[in-house]
């Protein structure tokens, strides 16, 4: 076990150098000149010469790729060109509201998954189930703007159930979570439903049925905490699919999270930010996928691990 | 319709038997040629030019129609027609759908069968490289590859396809690793069989199963990934229309008109579905053990 | 719903050479009760509060709330007023000013405000280190072209002869040099407090203005606090102003309606504008300004075709103003010329090109173009952008003329615009021009003149025209307060020399709405002031204080 989170650990920080790598090559190639930004319309050609030397843009590729990297190790992110605050600043300021919307969304998911796939696998072949398992095509099939949008428009603006975005307390998170969840929730359901049904199948199953115990609590007690397993070690994948959407969620939903963060940068081609929410994304990523595998293992080490 | 033509080529006749009784199959390959249908017809089922402003399509102080007895679905922010403008985005989904799903299929069956097969170094070079890229948050990726190459219909598919084709290859790549430890893949060998042989006519044939579900529901991915890049504004460009970039141009009046969200979203959606269902369908037919697995 | 075009009386400022002694108690409300929040919203997040480095829609004016300069503006218009300068005195040949200052003025941290700190303040900002896209505003002070190339790092020409007295010289007159000291770009930082925070500055604010700044959640809120010590007796009316960040303008304005929000930092957006105007008493809150902004095409003269200049007055004559407006709901007024209507030295009654697509074809076939030609549109992105391209882009097909739109991120189509050979057609929507200061020279150096007309330059139509260069110089150096008409007139003359040669399409000037909440006060123009833009938050107040 140790060897195998060491070897992966390994294996993170190379797969996370080859993302500085290539997200700082790409921005490199960015038809736009982040100096022209900086220095403003009014600029003479000396400022903007001054400028571009000031933050080291004139230099050959490797060595401001060198530079960042010498940086980044050390816990400097840079700065933001536009800005001049620390990026490691501005992502720590917003990297909590994007958590606690992605915890929103893990429990949505959750929750509906869940639900939805138990009903489905005791009403198994019904209309209900039928019903259910329509719902979460239309899930995995929904856009998350599409979904944010209506949501907004039905919760927040018609019926004023919901503050209409924001941030701040509890009602604000709930359509955010509600919208980024859903497409999980889809994948959640389908899964419960099969692994309840294969779980439901099972000897241990109708020895407790047949000692004479409630089907609720067979249910709760035996059938629920099995089935559940593959998809507790499926969470941490969830992250990678997140840290796309945050970027959608957060701008349909006006969430100060680092998905607002980024998708701004990039208009403005504030190359540090970009880089910095990348790697940490990268970063969540990577993290994420780990704990999935480690909780695979441990759930059921019959499931291979991919 | 193509997909009823290139059926008993690629599948046993028994498995087109059994994907025939699925009832939600079935229903979503009529949604799929609906969308052809509409997408090939737009120009005869519509009296209207997808990038026509019209005087009489905005209201005397300049805001869109309401679905009504002129304009089936209503009119945008510039007095086009949405019904047209939705038919013509249908070619934009399809085509991007399907041109950047085949290229993503393409890359990652290349990368996964030769990690696959030939293991090794090159095995684990090509797989690590896998893991990089996934490492991505892909939305970010294709965001920035959009800004650095001018948007066109080709661009934004081969951008899609660069963020696409991993999860195809991780999946062929763990198929073909197992296959290759098989006998009787030994056995062809010895028999000198050399290894481009045995890829086309021994391990290729039994990943088929395998790349035709992927490719199927990666049409879906393909598909809300467009629309979404085109909802932030790095989609196709203007004037050609694709159901993002409706209602990327229209969501500041999703109050006063919903319809210009609601319309063009319930097409997205749709289409997605479609291919899930199919996709869905065709991994159940075609290899039970994979069933209700992510 | 109450209309404000703002006149300029640009005039009667500079036509003085000396401003009677503070005048701070004589523009106070008599209806204004003093006490109270208000709540602004914006879309996007503040990025610094440096006013050295600020030059954003949304820290423009909070950042004049909370510093101050040299010269200030009549709240709610473009005249100037002194501001920490009591008076001033001009030399003869225009080139020294004597500042004297107010006495008795204090940082937001107690400490009295002297002439050092103004030096300190002029010398940061034209310092290379401190990356101002404001340092060139400052060229024409002797002694810049030391500092800003590195050799010095103060300006020779800012002299501190005693605490209360500043000397400027200038190297050439320079008629809007007061203007330049009325910028955000030129208010006085505490040395002291720039030290201690170091590149962080921007992250706090240490000034002599109006409000403090009491706290900053980054993404979220901004909370400004009265500043009791304030030099202009009476002011500000209110206790502290609330910015909350991240908010779409359509939230922001049912939050209006809801009575969570007093004014919307991003105005009215286009979708309720109906719905509100319906509404009496929605409308009588609205209020509508001018702005010192034109929307233009820019026409790349060193393009092929565009290198005609009968091509380029087809263009002109291609583009239906009045349909365009019509895609931003009618909030702007169609444009004739470079400079915005309530700009000092606006030529009235020019027409400019009419719209005729008919004369627009033969102008065109008669330049060899029959067919027509095929081009390309450069836009930014972001709505409503691409919705104006694709209408000019319908126009332009009217009379043959084939555009493929490449609509990109703003700084891809600044790169493009800024290189010779890349964008024949740039619509300047989203990095249009709004004036910095309100002069007829700021329109046009960096977009019109042949300096700007380089590589990485502004002037995306690489026009250059010298006889109208020499004329633009001429007129700014005319400092001498009696010559005020005839600059005016010479600036007109600039800006009809360029509309002979047609290098732009001048298409609208954007008007401003913006809304108040029912228990907003102050006068109208206050909510849609042109130099404190948008808001003048000094100036308003609350009417439901205890």
């Amino acid at each position: 076990m140790l060897a195998f989170i060491t070897k992966r650990l390994i294996q993170s920080c190379l797969i996370l150098l080859g993302v500085s790598f290539i997200t700082f090559a790409l921005l490199y190639l960015f038809p736009a000149d982040p100096v022209r930004q900086i220095a403003g319309r009014s600029a003479t050609p000396e400022t903007v010469a001054n400028i571009r030397a000031q933050l080291g843009l004139d230099q050959p590729f490797i060595i401001q790729y060198a530079r960042y990297l010498g940086n980044l190790l050390q816990g400097d992110l840079g700065r933001s060109y536009l800005q001049k605050t620390e990026v490691s600043t501005l992502i720590a300021a917003r990297l909590p509201a994007s958590l606690l919307l992605m915890l929103g969304a893990i429990v949505c998911e959750l929750i509906l998954g869940i639900t939805m796939g138990v009903v489905a696998a005791l009403r198994r072949g019904t209309a209900t189930d039928n019903t259910l398992m329509m719902a979460s095509f239309i899930g995995v099939s929904a856009p998350q703007f599409v979904v944010g949008l209506l949501m907004l428009y039905v919760f927040a603006v018609q019926l004023h159930w919901f503050p209409i975005g924001g941030y701040g307390t509890f009602a604000h998170l709930v359509l955010p979570s509600i919208t980024l969840g859903i497409l999980g929730s889809g994948w959640y359901s389908r899964m419960m439903r099969s692994s309840m049904i294969d779980v439901l199948r099972q000897d241990f199953i109708r020895t407790a049925r047949a000692k004479g115990l409630s089907r609720i609590r067979v249910l709760m007690r035996h059938a629920l905490p099995n089935a559940v397993l593959p998809i507790i070690a499926m969470i941490g994948i969830d992250v990678g699919i997140f840290m796309g959407g945050i970027v959608v969620v957060e701008s349909v939903f006006g969430w100060p999270g680092i998905g607002q963060l980024a998708w701004q940068a990039i208009q403005r081609v504030d190359i540090p930010i970009i880089m910095g929410v990348t790697l940490v994304s990268a970063c969540a990523i990577v993290i994420g996928n780990l704990v999935a595998d480690i909780a695979s293992l441990f759930a059921d080490p019959r499931i291979k691990v991919r | 319709m193509a997909f009823a033509e290139a059926t008993p080529a690629l599948l046993p006749p028994t498995v087109w038997q059994r994907l025939k009784k699925r009832k939600l199959a079935l229903f979503g390959m009529a949604l799929i040629a609906l969308t052809i249908f509409g997408a090939l017809f737009a120009p005869y089922l519509t009296p209207y030019e997808p990038n026509d402003q019209m005087f009489d399509g905005l209201t005397m102080q300049g805001a869109p129609m309401a679905p009504g007895a002129q304009f089936a679905l209503g009119t945008d922010l510039l007095g086009r027609d949405l019904l047209t403008r939705i038919l013509y985005g249908a070619r934009t989904s399809l085509i991007i759908g399907v041109l950047a799903n085949g290229v993503a299929l393409i890359i990652g069956t290349f990368i996964g069968v030769t990690a696959g097969y030939f293991g090794g170094i090159w095995g684990n070079i090509l797989m690590r490289f896998t893991d990089l890229m996934m490492a991505f948050p892909a939305l970010l990726l294709a965001i920035c590859l959009a800004a650095i190459f001018q948007p066109s219909l080709w661009i934004v598919a081969m951008v899609i396809a660069t963020v696409n084709w991993v999860q195809t290859a991780r999946v062929l790549y763990a198929e073909t690793a197992s296959l290759s430890q098989r006998e009787f893949i030994a056995a062809e060998r010895t028999l000198g069989a050399g290894n481009v042989r045995i890829l086309f006519k021994h391990i290729l044939p039994h990943l088929t199963p395998t790349i035709i579900v992927w490719g199927t529901l990666g049409i879906s991915t393909t598909v809300l990934l467009e629309a979404t890049l085109s909802f932030l504004g790095v989609g196709v460009q203007p004037p050609t229309p694709s159901w993002g970039n409706i209602i990327f141009e229209n969501q500041t009046y999703f109050q006063a008109a919903p319809w210009l969200v609601f319309f063009p979203g319930v097409a997205i959606v749709t289409l997605a579905l479609a291919f899930n269902l199919v996709g869905d369908a065709l991994r159940d037919v075609l290899d039970p053990t994979q069933r209700g697995r992510a | 719903m109450k209309k404000l075009l703002t006149t300029s009386a640009l005039v009667a400022a500079i036509a003085l050479p000396q401003i009677a002694a503070a005048d701070a108690h004589s523009d106070l409300d008599p209806n204004a009760k003093s006490g109270g929040n208000i709540t602004v919203t914006y879309k996007d997040d503040v990025a610094t509060l440096d006013p050295a480095i600020g030059y954003d829609w949304q820290n423009w004016s909070m950042i004049k709330s909370l510093y101050d300069g040299l010269m200030d503006y009549e709240p709610g218009t473009t005249e100037l007023r002194p501001g920490l300068a009591e008076s001033y005195d001009i030399s003869e040949d225009g080139k020294v000013f004597t500042f004297k200052l107010r006495e008795g003025v204090k940082f937001h941290n107690g400490r009295v405000m002297t002439a050092d700190d103004v030096k300190y303040s002029l010398d940061r900002v034209t310092n290379p280190a401190t990356q101002s896209p404001g340092a060139g505003f400052f060229g024409s002070i002797e002694g810049y072209d030391a500092v800003s190339s590195g050799e010095a790092t103060e300006l020779s020409g800012v002299k501190v002869l005693d605490e209360q007295t500043v000397e400027i010289t200038l190297s050439r007159p320079d008629a809007t040099f007061l203007h330049v000291m009325g910028l955000n770009f030129a208010s006085v930082v505490a040395k002291e407090a720039v030290e201690a925070a170091g590149a962080d500055f921007g992250k706090t604010a240490m000034g002599t203005g109006a409000f403090k700044l009491a706290d900053w959640t980054i993404g979220q809120k901004l909370v400004f606090e009265k500043n009791q010590d304030y030099w202009r007796e009476g002011l500000p009316y209110l206790d502290s102003v609330t910015f909350e960040v991240g908010q779409e303008p359509i939230v922001a304005l049912l939050r209006l309606q809801n009575g969570e929000v007093d004014v919307p930092g991003d105005g009215i957006p286009p979708a309720k504008f109906q719905e509100v105007m319906g509404d009496p008493e929605q409308a009588a809150r609205v209020i509508e300004g001018g702005q010192l902004h034109t929307g233009y095409i820019t026409l790349n003269v060193k393009m092929a075709p565009f290198d005609n200049v009968d091509v380029r007055k087809a263009v002109n004559m291609a583009i239906n103003k009045e349909r365009i407006t019509q895609v931003i709901n009618g909030r702007a007024v169609p444009a004739t010329q470079p400079l915005p209507p309530s700009m000092p030295g606006y030529t009235e009654g020019y027409e400019g090109y009419p719209y005729d697509p008919e004369a627009a074809k033969a102008l065109l076939a008669e330049a060899g173009f029959s067919d027509g030609f095929e081009t390309e549109l450069f836009v930014m992105n972001t709505d409503p952008n691409p919705r104006i391209a694709q209408a000019i882009q319908q126009d332009l097909s009217k009379i043959g003329v084939k555009a493929t739109i490449q609509s990109l991120a703003q700084a891809s189509v600044i790169a493009a615009g800024g290189e010779a050979d890349q964008a024949p057609m740039i619509w300047s929507g989203g990095m249009a021009w709004i004036a910095d200061f309100p002069d007829a020279s700021n329109f046009y150096g960096p977009i019109l003149g042949c300096d700007g007309a380089v590589q990485g330059g502004w002037n995306w139509s690489w026009y250059c025209n010298a006889d109208a260069d020499a004329m633009a110089v001429k007129a700014d150096s005319m400092t001498d307060p009696a010559m005020v008409d005839e600059r005016l007139k010479m600036w007109s003359d600039v800006y009809m020399a360029v509309m002979e040669d047609a290098p732009w399409v001048p298409v609208f000037n954007e008007q401003r709405y913006t809304m108040k909440s029912e228990r907003m006060g102050g006068d109208d123009k206050l909510y849609v002031d042109p130099v404190s833009i948008p808001v003048n938050y000094d100036y308003v107040y609350v009417n439901d204080v205890q």
